[in-house]
């Protein structure tokens, strides 16, 4: 069942929770205690975590920010509907291969001499997976929006995190040089398999709390005032409170910091607020939404600025 | 509860280490607990638990949380369950274990405690003072002491009352008279202000009281279910604490909690169904051959017929019509059903809805007008014309209007449900009808948000109609009704 013994685990060997986050703030990236407890489990315990949450949360940030703290590298495999074995793991270069046959066309070699020296190593396309697990040096793989491909590509990414191996037919079998550490991000559009889910650990990354929101604003965008970082936050937070279609982002907050920096904002007003609803609500009658809630009474705040 | 394959060496060696630590008999204990709130937990990630917390000191409870949250709950929306289950078993069971100052974690700073120390003997007036100041300045460890205080002075709790824990936090609330604060703090807001606050700023202040009220009262419920938990034991507290998970809250019998995390639950269901349903529109079958697709893509290989094209077939979609009693007792089993339905109204070529009391009227252009299925539906319950003598349910009464106004809605491709607990208030049962929609209709079924046990019972008279439907279902719960509504597709 554990497959832990038989490959060298990569592991970074925090000593404790509040190492990893203060070593992911030097790179950053505010964490709070669950985040952080989480990563330090997934490096002690050698397992792969998954990663759920509202869009623009700093999902797949984390392994960014992961693989930058222990200066590992990032590979990284996106997602998308239609991903398959050949693009996630490895694929024949069959250009090379074609190229080898019509020069050999012209030796005298068998068939079967010809065919073992296309299927060797060098006619081998590696792919992220592959990649990852034959790496020597220390890496941190992410497997972003993984909700995203069909339920075949999700298995056969199962199997390769379960076993650490690789069957290439041609080939035999290859093994795993290391176990990385692995993050797999989900937008939850779907339900991942049982299976998939019992074999990581768990971690929801839901929008931040104030704090930590007024961290992120003052750490990415540093030409902003410490009173203006407070407002940005206090405004999101209310905003997220409102029935939306599309609750602003962390992404979106930030946008809106910047923009507000740009304007030379010292203090958010109504006027302000209205003029820049637009950066951190997409949708008009969110945008509507928003602006009559924080005017008096129901008024607008076109009205009140008129007045 | 889901089987798992365990080899007979995992097993023993799961039970050994149970036997050798007590820690580990611990973990055991909670497992179960969170087994028997409905919670699927394999055995490989009970192992993982285990694992887990050999890394985590013991002392850090919130650390010790996170590591069994991570390796426990896979899913977000099992974590209150896990939340709650966790709070009751360690703050009983943990003592035992030398993880005792887990129930006074947040305690009070020196200066609370001192002040709270006679709580006993403080005059009224001079906690709401305190109250009042941690409100003001967000003081967390004081409005913890605080919330202590309050249950200890205002719940009247009894040892061995069979009462809930609501009942006692209602009554710690109500002396508390929170409104009034609000009021006051929200006043002192506007005069310590430097100018008048802004309607925007009057808001964001607002808001911030109102968290810290809430913070406050998360407080207290906690205090209470501590002290219910010392009184009554772990075992009893689970039982009454129990909280169904969202999907399978009975739609009939929700506590006003419950109904607003089926509500939360609601959105993103649909959002998997309607992915889930596209996906196997897009990917369900191959057709035939496509010769000519399957030649013009060749000419990229050269001529060769390498990537054979399929003929995607175009299954016919079904016409929906619902008929849904909308009454207060199954008016949220209605909502649900018509918000599900409309969710993937793309797999239909068209559907149409229909809402009852003891009138019948159509509701379908709601629908077709809103942005948002919530906005079609808060117009249904507002606005819809579904009252002819009473506004008690009669669905004689609303089948024979239907049938009368609307029977051309129902034709050979029209698939129909119709959504009630057939309670009819002893009324003419209009059965007729019925077997008039069948037999124009595809299809006819009926769905029923009471428990089977309950049917026929009383003035419900659900089998005079089941002769004439193709089938009646039980659907209690947003399990059973999405598993329901995905078969129509
Ligand atoms: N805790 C954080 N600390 C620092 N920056 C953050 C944090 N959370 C989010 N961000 C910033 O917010 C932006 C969005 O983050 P990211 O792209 O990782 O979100 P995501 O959760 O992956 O979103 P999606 O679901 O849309 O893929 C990034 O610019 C990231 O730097
Ligand atoms: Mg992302």
């Amino acid at each position: 069942m554990e497959s832990g013994n038989k490959f060298e685990t990569n592991k970074f060997e925090f000593e404790t929770v509040d190492e990893v986050r203060a070593g992911l703030g030097e790179v950053r990236y505010l964490a709070d205690e669950g985040i952080a407890g989480v990563v330090y489990l997934a490096d002690r315990l050698g397992k792969p975590v998954l990663v759920e949450g509202p869009a623009g949360t700093g999902k797949t940030q984390l392994a960014k920010s992961v693989a930058e703290l222990t200066g590992a590298r990032l590979i990284r495999l996106q997602c998308y509907e239609g991903l398959d074995e050949a693009k996630a793991l490895y694929e024949w270069n069959y250009k090379k291969q074609l190229l080898r046959i019509q020069a050999e066309r012209h030796e005298s070699r068998s068939w079967e001499e010809t065919e073992e020296g296309i299927f060797s190593e060098s006619f081998l396309l590696t792919r992220p997976l592959l990649e990852a697990i034959r790496a020597s040096d220390p890496v941190v793989l992410l497997v972003d929006e993984i909700d995203r491909v069909e339920v075949e590509t999700e298995a056969l990414l199962l199997e390769v995190l379960s076993d650490y191996q690789v069957s290439v037919p041609e080939l035999g079998t290859v093994e795993a040089n290391q176990i990385p550490l692995v993050f797999l991000t989900s937008n939850n559009t779907r339900d991942l398999s049982e299976a998939l889910k019992r074999r990581c650990l768990y971690l929801y990354i839901d929008y931040p709390d104030i704090e930590r929101e007024r961290e992120i604003v003052l750490k990415k965008v540093p030409e902003i005032t410490e009173s203006l970082a407070d407002q940005v936050a206090r405004i999101v937070r209310s905003v997220r409170q409102l029935d939306l279609k599309k609750s602003p982002s962390v992404s979106e907050t930030l946008d809106w910091a910047r923009t507000l920096v740009l304007l030379g904002v010292s203090s958010i007003d109504a006027e302000v607020a209205s003029e820049t609803a637009n950066i951190l609500l997409k949708h008009r009658s969110d945008i509507e939404k928003a602006l009559k809630e924080f005017s008096a009474n129901g008024e607008t705040f076109e009205a009140s600025r008129v007045r | 509860m889901k089987k798992i394959t365990v080899s007979p060496a995992q097993k023993d060696a799961a039970q050994k280490d149970a036997a050798q630590s007590p820690l580990l008999g611990l973990l055991g204990g909670f497992i179960a607990e969170l087994r028997t709130a409905g919670l699927p937990v394999s055995l490989t990630e009970n192992l993982d638990a285990m694992e887990a917390v050999t890394h985590i000191p013991l002392e850090d409870r919130e650390a010790f949380k996170y590591a069994l949250g991570a390796t426990l709950v896979k899913n977000h929306a099992h974590w209150r369950a896990f939340s709650t289950v966790f709070e009751v078993y360690f703050s009983l069971r943990g003592a035992e274990y030398g993880t005792e100052e887990w129930g006074e974690a947040g305690a009070t700073t020196q200066d609370g405690q001192q002040i709270m120390a006679d709580g006993g003997t403080a005059a009224e007036e001079e906690m709401r003072n305190l109250l009042y100041e941690a409100l003001l300045h967000g003081d967390q460890a004081m409005l913890a002491a605080i919330a202590r205080q309050a249950v200890m002075r205002y719940a009247n709790m009894e040892p061995g009352r069979p009462v809930g824990g609501t009942y006692y936090l209602f009554r710690t609330l109500r002396k508390l008279e929170l409104d009034d604060l609000l009021e006051q703090l929200m006043e002192q807001a506007r005069e310590e202000a430097l100018s008048p606050l802004t309607p925007l700023e009057e808001r964001l202040e607002r808001d911030e009281f109102e968290i810290r009220l809430d913070e406050l009262k998360k407080e207290i419920e906690a205090e209470i279910r501590r002290r219910l938990v010392a009184d009554r034991g772990v075992e009893a507290m689970a039982k009454t604490l129990r909280k169904p998970l969202p999907e399978d809250v009975d739609f009939m019998h929700a506590t006003r909690e419950e109904m607003e995390a089926v509500r939360k639950a609601i959105v993103p269901l649909t959002r998997k169904l309607a992915a889930r349903l596209s996906r196997k529109r897009r990917h369900g079958r191959k057709g035939p051959l496509d010769f000519r697709n399957t030649i013009r893509h060749s000419l990229s290989y050269g001529g060769v017929p390498a990537e054979p094209k399929f003929r995607y077939p175009r299954p016919s979609k079904p016409e929906i019509v619902v008929i849904a009693d909308i009454s207060g007792s199954v008016a949220s089993f209605a909502r649900f059903t018509l918000h599900l339905v409309y969710a993937i109204a793309g797999h239909f070529t068209k559907v149409r809805s229909f809402v009852f009391i003891d009138g019948v009227d159509e509701v379908t252009e709601f629908f077709e007008q809103a942005d948002e299925i919530g906005e079609a539906i808060q117009r249904v319950n507002t606005e819809s014309d579904v009252i002819w003598v009473d506004g008690h349910s009669d669905y004689g009464h609303a089948f024979e209007a239907f049938w009368e106004k609307y029977a051309r809605a129902c034709g050979p491709k029209t698939t129909v449900l119709i959504l009630g607990d057939a309670r009819n208030n002893y009324h003419a049962s209009g059965a007729w009808t019925l077997k008039e929609i069948r037999k124009k209709a595809r299809k006819l079924y009926w769905l029923n948000p009471e428990p089977r046990s309950y049917w026929d019972t009383g003035d419900s008279i659900i089998s005079e109609y089941t002769t004439h439907c193709d089938s009646v279902h039980e659907v209690r719960n947003l399990r059973q009704l999405e598993r329901f509504v995905e078969s129509l597709v």
